[in-house]
């Protein structure tokens, strides 16, 4: 229960990286020698902690349906390990912008709507989207922010902008930023009054010279492992998601989380069928499964995230539904953006901007 | 001994798993890389081979070639440290009794059974702010300030107000012991061999020919050393100048290494050709270290003949 909802936890991301190479030999075989519909078996391609406890062995008595679940640790794993062709996976579960790349891409195939009557409990919010018009390859898994989470009694008053990690020195060699490149320059962009969606170059050249700028206040560039710094006391602010935040906040009440008044990131993580799934029906089953109010409840109540399945969350009490970390007030994801893909010259703009910070 | 031409049915039987396992699992793959490190992106998944140098002209922009000057001069420094500790533990297991040298040897190697991963994680305990290392300073500071104050020197304050935490952790120091500590077995084991086989007679002549213990540790053990100093030198090296998951997880903001660049090629950048333009980049610089290698050990050849 202690880590249930560090998804995007430390050991474990790192831990997949190192050894993800040699489960791509293992699971590269099998599926595709099996692949008949006949078959009571569905292939779930999952984050870490990111589905309830029972949930599996609950659709198999359900359904009779086997669900195999392996794990990735991030995007760019996910996408690394299907750019080269489905290794035999039927749902995968990538965030917002990498739903858009890999739709770009033909790595997804359409869901079919009617199959899926559990549709009626998503809220309505959720039922068009500007990265998938019409939710024709994606349906909403579980949404949250980026924000910073902080340390009240290590601060001077409490913190409200991105200032105070990309232009500040009052709490020099205490804060941390992520290491993903795309996280921080986004963040920064935020902070500058530029969306975070921007494609102008001068706009990443002046993010990139306030990051190189601040960068000698900056401890680390946490790999995802914000929430495990502020905890053993190595920074005081750092940038996160809110899931990590939320999960730190229940054990330690000095710890809180915010969106700053720049708004943030909001990021969708959705339910997907990959090109070349061996079992799309058992996959429309299983997607449907998930929308069920109970077997959604029992999934947004063990992981606490914020679920888009408003049948779900009626469900369950109060210190989950009206919790701020989950649920953040709506005038502040009125400020937030959620990320599109823009196209791999952008990609490559970020990058190179990062390796320079990174050198600097 | 027979000469391999002499009956070549068995050569072949045992060479045949070493050369097929090498060429279906390091020579193909490796290929693959090389024919992409020419290729172009063009599309998100989509690779063409154009035989394109422009990968190629791209890994000589100052920006990488600074990247990998960093590398080489942060794995030279953790390779030499490696050298400093590993030549008097591999010295002492040589000396040691006979049923002492697989305990000792065991010792060394031990490390190896567990995860590089997960020693670094433990090496993150000991040098953070609040870790072992500091924990045990704080202490010592501590009885030092209760010794001061029994002396009568409390207010004098001389060991400052108090315990200021050492930062260790999130920067090059970290990285650099990082790497001396995952690769320091890799150092040991081939000294160990070359010193366990030196003919001990050289020494003892030395010494009773008035050569003082240092001018013959220098002028004759050190020479005779000398392959499995290269050796070690050699293994420490290279696995130091690819790696990437030590300064990812124990450097600072600028840890970055050539290693971190070419995994952010594969992973966030989607940009295999120019990662494997990388790659190749850094084989040749490994080449180069082999290359003064074998100069050094044809130089030896010639002078013992």
């Amino acid at each position: 229960m202690m880590t249930r909802i560090r998804r995007r936890g430390l050991s474990r991301r790192r831990f997949l990286a190192s050894t993800s190479a040699a489960a791509v030999g293992v699971t590269l075989f099998p599926y595709r020698a099996l692949g008949q519909e006949a078959e009571k078996r569905v292939n779930f391609y999952n984050w870490d902690t990111y589905i309830g406890e029972t949930t599996l062995d609950d659709f198999k008595t359900a359904t009779g349906i086997e669900v195999q679940m392996d794990l990735f640790a991030d995007n760019d794993e996910l996408f690394a390990k299907l750019r080269e062709g489905n290794p035999g996976y039927d749902v995968i579960v990538p965030t917002n912008d990498f739903v858009e790349r890999m739709k770009t891409a033909g790595m997804l195939v359409p869901i079919d709507h009617d199959r899926i009557p559990n549709m009626s409990n998503i809220s309505p919010l959720f039922l068009d989207a500007e990265f998938d018009p019409g939710r024709e390859f994606s349906l909403p898994y579980m949404w949250g922010t980026m924000g910073i989470g902080y340390n009240r009694n290590a601060v001077s008053a409490p913190v409200d902008s991105w200032k105070v990690l990309y232009e500040s020195d009052e709490y020099s060699g205490r804060m941390s930023l992520l290491s993903e490149s795309s996280d921080v320059m986004q963040m920064c962009l935020k902070y500058l009054g530029h969306s975070l969606n921007t494609t102008d170059p001068a706009h990443y050249k002046q993010a990139e010279e306030m990051i190189i700028a601040q960068k000698p206040h900056i401890k680390v560039f946490a790999p995802d492992n914000g929430q495990d710094l502020l905890a053993s006391g190595e920074v005081d602010i750092a940038q996160e998601w809110n899931g990590d935040i939320a999960q730190l906040m229940t054990e330690d009440d000095a710890f809180t989380y915010v969106v700053p008044k720049e708004g943030g990131l909001v990021w969708q993580d959705c339910l997907c069928i990959p090109t070349g799934a061996p079992h799309p029906d058992n996959a429309h089953a299983f997607i449907n499964y998930i929308f069920d109010a109970e077997a959604g409840a029992a999934i947004a109540d063990f992981i606490q995230y914020a679920t888009p399945n408003q049948a779900a969350r009626a469900l369950l009490g109060d210190d989950y539904k009206t919790n701020p970390a989950i649920f953040p007030p709506d005038e502040v994801i009125a400020k937030c953006e959620s990320a599109l893909y823009l196209g791999e010259d952008v990609n490559r703009m970020i990058e190179e901007a990062w390796t320079r910070i990174e050198a600097a | 001994m027979d000469d391999w031409k002499a009956k070549k049915p068995v050569f072949a039987t045992l060479f045949a798993p070493g050369s097929v396992w090498l060429t279906a699992f390091f020579l193909i793959p490796l290929g693959f890389v090389w024919v992409m490190s020419f290729g172009e992106k063009s599309g998100i998944i989509d690779i063409v081979i154009s035989w394109t140098p422009d990968n190629y002209l791209r890994t000589i922009e100052t920006i990488y070639l600074q990247i990998i000057w960093k590398s080489v001069w942060i794995s030279a420094l953790a390779t030499g440290i490696c050298l400093l500790l590993g030549f008097p533990v591999a010295f002492a297991i040589s000396f040691a009794r006979d049923r002492w040298k697989p305990i000792l040897l065991l010792v060394v190697i031990l490390p190896f059974w567990i995860n590089l991963l997960i020693r670094t994680y433990a090496l993150i305990a000991v040098f953070r702010t609040r870790g072992h290392v500091n924990f045990g300073l704080e202490w010592l500071w501590e009885q030092a300030d209760a010794v001061l104050a029994w002396a009568g020197l409390a207010g004098y304050r001389l060991l400052g107000e108090r315990f200021e935490p050492l930062t260790l952790l999130y920067n090059d120091f970290a990285v650099i012991a990082g790497l001396t500590y995952v690769y320091l077995p890799f150092m040991v084991l081939p000294l160990y061999a070359t010193l366990e086989r030196l003919d001990r007679s050289f020494i003892e002549a030395s010494l009773d020919l008035g050569a003082s213990q240092m001018r013959t540790l220098v002028s004759v053990v050190a020479p005779l050393a000398m392959p499995g100093i290269v050796s070690g030198i050699i293994l420490v090296f290279i696995p130091c100048l690819g790696s990437f998951l030590t300064p990812d997880l124990l450097g600072g903001t600028n840890a970055q290494m050539i290693g971190n660049v070419i995994e952010r090629q594969f992973k966030s950048a989607n940009d295999w050709p120019f990662g494997a333009a990388l790659s190749f980049l850094l084989m040749y610089v490994t080449f180069g270290a082999l290359a003064i290698r074998s100069l050094l050990a044809g130089r030896k050849a010639g002078m013992e003949v």
